[in-house]
């Protein structure tokens, strides 16, 4: 069919001609909000944040501690059995090093994001955050990382209490 | 377990795939749908049921757009599904209207995939924020390429792949595109380009990355009496996979795509194949990315995990080589519509099991094709055998 077919269907519009108004177009833009409750395992969690805490969930059945923390063993498939803290520092499973915005622009500085291994939580347990206080090319997948707080007054409940992992001399 | 109805697939249609089209996705969705029947030599009277694939609403900005392009889709009074499982849905789709047929409940289904991508501004990166998870992800600025290079990076540094090799998919992709009549971005293109382009999130380059695209794809299915009726060549769905992995990707090592193999070892139960790699004689991976290409060529077991860059340089992956991968340019040279160029591969393996793919032939008279899609957050996998 492929070899059979002369013609295919689509007709391009050339960028210019769409800026310069000259192919008819309409217009809408998204006006709505959201407000999230955060749920009964992230609301624990962010009130530990404030106080500069990480809190986990550990599972009995399979002995996993994960987190972000969740009531529930997505594997067991069962509810969680108690709330364990974890450190505030952990190793760069994985990371990369962006020069682009949310929106597609270019970032004058690049920003180090990670997937950090937390301590104290299961092997391979982590969560994903901004590596600072390091020039991207010192930055290594296993490297030594810990939190860098907010200070106590200004911290929201939120996962940017913890402005930044930075890594740790060793 | 498996279902006693044969299915087939009986005629395949394909839009240009461009960044902005003047078509809107219904007038794009009709197009291939009207391509696909008449390829089939059937028209909507003969189609029992519709199903159709098309990836996050935010892109078009018509929430439900299953009901917006039903009419173009060939949907009218008919029954009528939209499946949604993310860059996954393109092969998704056909394995959705698999089961329609295979039931027993349907004898023809016509599979249509659209997607715009280009209706949304400043560009429609900004709507996939919206994908990710509000307390742990937004507020840090996550955004998606950020996340396909953190699994790219992760997969190089497990099995020591250097970034030369993983530059070879984009050549190869871009440069098999030159022969595709749909293609966006066709280019004869060196590894140097590739490694000499911008860095978007290292170790993402500019040529790394699919482009954004508009297009629409359908088949048409049928149960095997319509299918000997109608043509000499069915061909036919022989195994159909899909499945998913924890949502929770920070708690999961992104060097293997487990999802993959997972739908991968359905499909292949189904379709009696114990020997991937012996078996399958031309391959579409999903290929947003040049890595994701090698990453699924691992979890559709078609060599051993970390093997796939060595295979790649030693040309085994080439249109003429022992394995073909992605002779249609994939999403790297042809475009990613989303949904539409998870389908695309879906054709390509359905002309190239006909003997009818032209200028992108591979040789050798090819019998079995796998083609693959993945979706949600980085987490599922959907695949489908094709036999002739
Ligand atoms: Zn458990």
């Amino acid at each position: 069919m492929s070899a059979k077919i002369k013609k295919y269907a689509g007709e391009r519009i050339k960028t210019a001609d769409l800026r310069a108004g000259k192919v008819p177009v309409v217009r809408w833009r998204p006006k709505v909000r959201y407000a999230w409750s955060t749920g009964i395992a992230m609301s624990r969690f962010l009130k530990e944040l404030k106080n500069g805490k990480i809190i986990a969930r550990k599972c009995h059945k399979c002995n996993r501690i994960v987190v972000p923390p969740r009531m529930y063993c997505e594997m067991c498939f069962r509810p969680t059995d108690e709330w364990v803290y974890v450190k505030d520092s952990g190793i760069i499973n994985t990371y990369s090093i962006s020069y682009l915005a949310a929106d597609a622009t270019r970032t004058d500085k690049p920003t180090v994001v990670a997937v950090i291994e937390i301590d104290g939580a299961s092997k391979g347990i982590g969560i994903v955050h901004i590596i600072g206080e390091a020039k991207p090319k010192d930055v290594t997948f296993g490297m030594k990382v810990k939190a860098v707080w907010k200070p106590p007054k200004e911290r929201t409940g939120a996962i940017t209490d913890i402005k930044y992992f930075k890594p740790v001399e060793v | 377990m498996f279902a006693k109805r044969r299915v087939a697939v009986v005629g395949a249609g394909l839009t240009l795939f461009r960044r902005n089209l003047k078509e809107t996705g219904r007038e794009l969705a009709f197009e291939a749908s009207k391509m696909a029947l008449d390829s089939a030599g059937l028209t909507r009277k003969d189609i029992d049921c519709v199903t159709l694939g098309t990836a996050p609403d935010a892109f078009d900005g018509i929430h439900m757009k299953g009901e917006n392009l039903s009419d173009g889709a060939g949907a009218y009074r008919k029954p009528y599904t939209r499946v949604f499982v993310g860059g996954g849905t393109g092969v998704f789709a056909p394995n959705a209207g698999w089961w329609h047929v295979a039931s027993g409940l349907f004898d023809t289904c016509l599979v249509v995939a659209e997607e715009k991508m280009s209706s949304c501004f400043p560009h429609p990166q900004y709507a996939f924020t919206t994908i990710f998870d509000p307390i742990m992800s937004r507020p840090i600025g996550m955004n998606l390429v950020w996340i396909f290079a953190i699994e790219m990076h992760r997969y190089m540094h497990v099995h020591g792949i250097k970034k030369e090799q993983i530059a070879l998919v984009s050549v190869k992709n871009k440069g098999n595109a030159m022969d595709h009549p749909c293609a966006q971005l066709p280019a004869k293109i060196t590894v140097e380009d590739v490694l000499n382009s911008e860095t978007l999130v290292h170790p993402v380059q500019r040529l790394d990355i699919s482009p954004t695209s508009d297009g629409a794809a359908a088949l048409v299915l049928a149960s095997e009496k319509v299918a000997k009726e109608i043509t000499d060549d069915p061909v036919w769905i022989d195994g159909v996979g899909w499945g998913i992995d924890s949502t929770y990707w920070t708690n999961r090592d992104l060097y293997y795509p487990k999802y993959v193999e997972c739908a991968a070892r359905m499909a292949y139960k189904m379709a009696g194949i114990k020997n991937p790699p012996k078996e399958i004689d031309v391959a579409e991976p999903y290929d947003p990315f040049d890595y994701k290409e090698l990453h699924h060529m691992e979890g559709l077991l078609l060599c051993k995990k970390g093997e796939a860059p060595k295979l790649t340089e030693e040309g085994v992956t080439q249109r003429d080589g022992d394995l073909p991968i992605n002779p249609s340019g994939g999403l790297l040279g042809v475009g990613n519509p989303i949904a539409a160029a998870g389908l695309m591969k879906v054709c390509e393996i359905f002309w190239q099991l006909r003997g009818e793919a032209g200028k992108r032939q591979v040789p050798g008279d090819p019998r079995t094709g796998v083609a693959q899609a993945w979706g949600d957050l980085m987490q599922y996998g959907s695949v489908i055998v094709l036999r002739s």
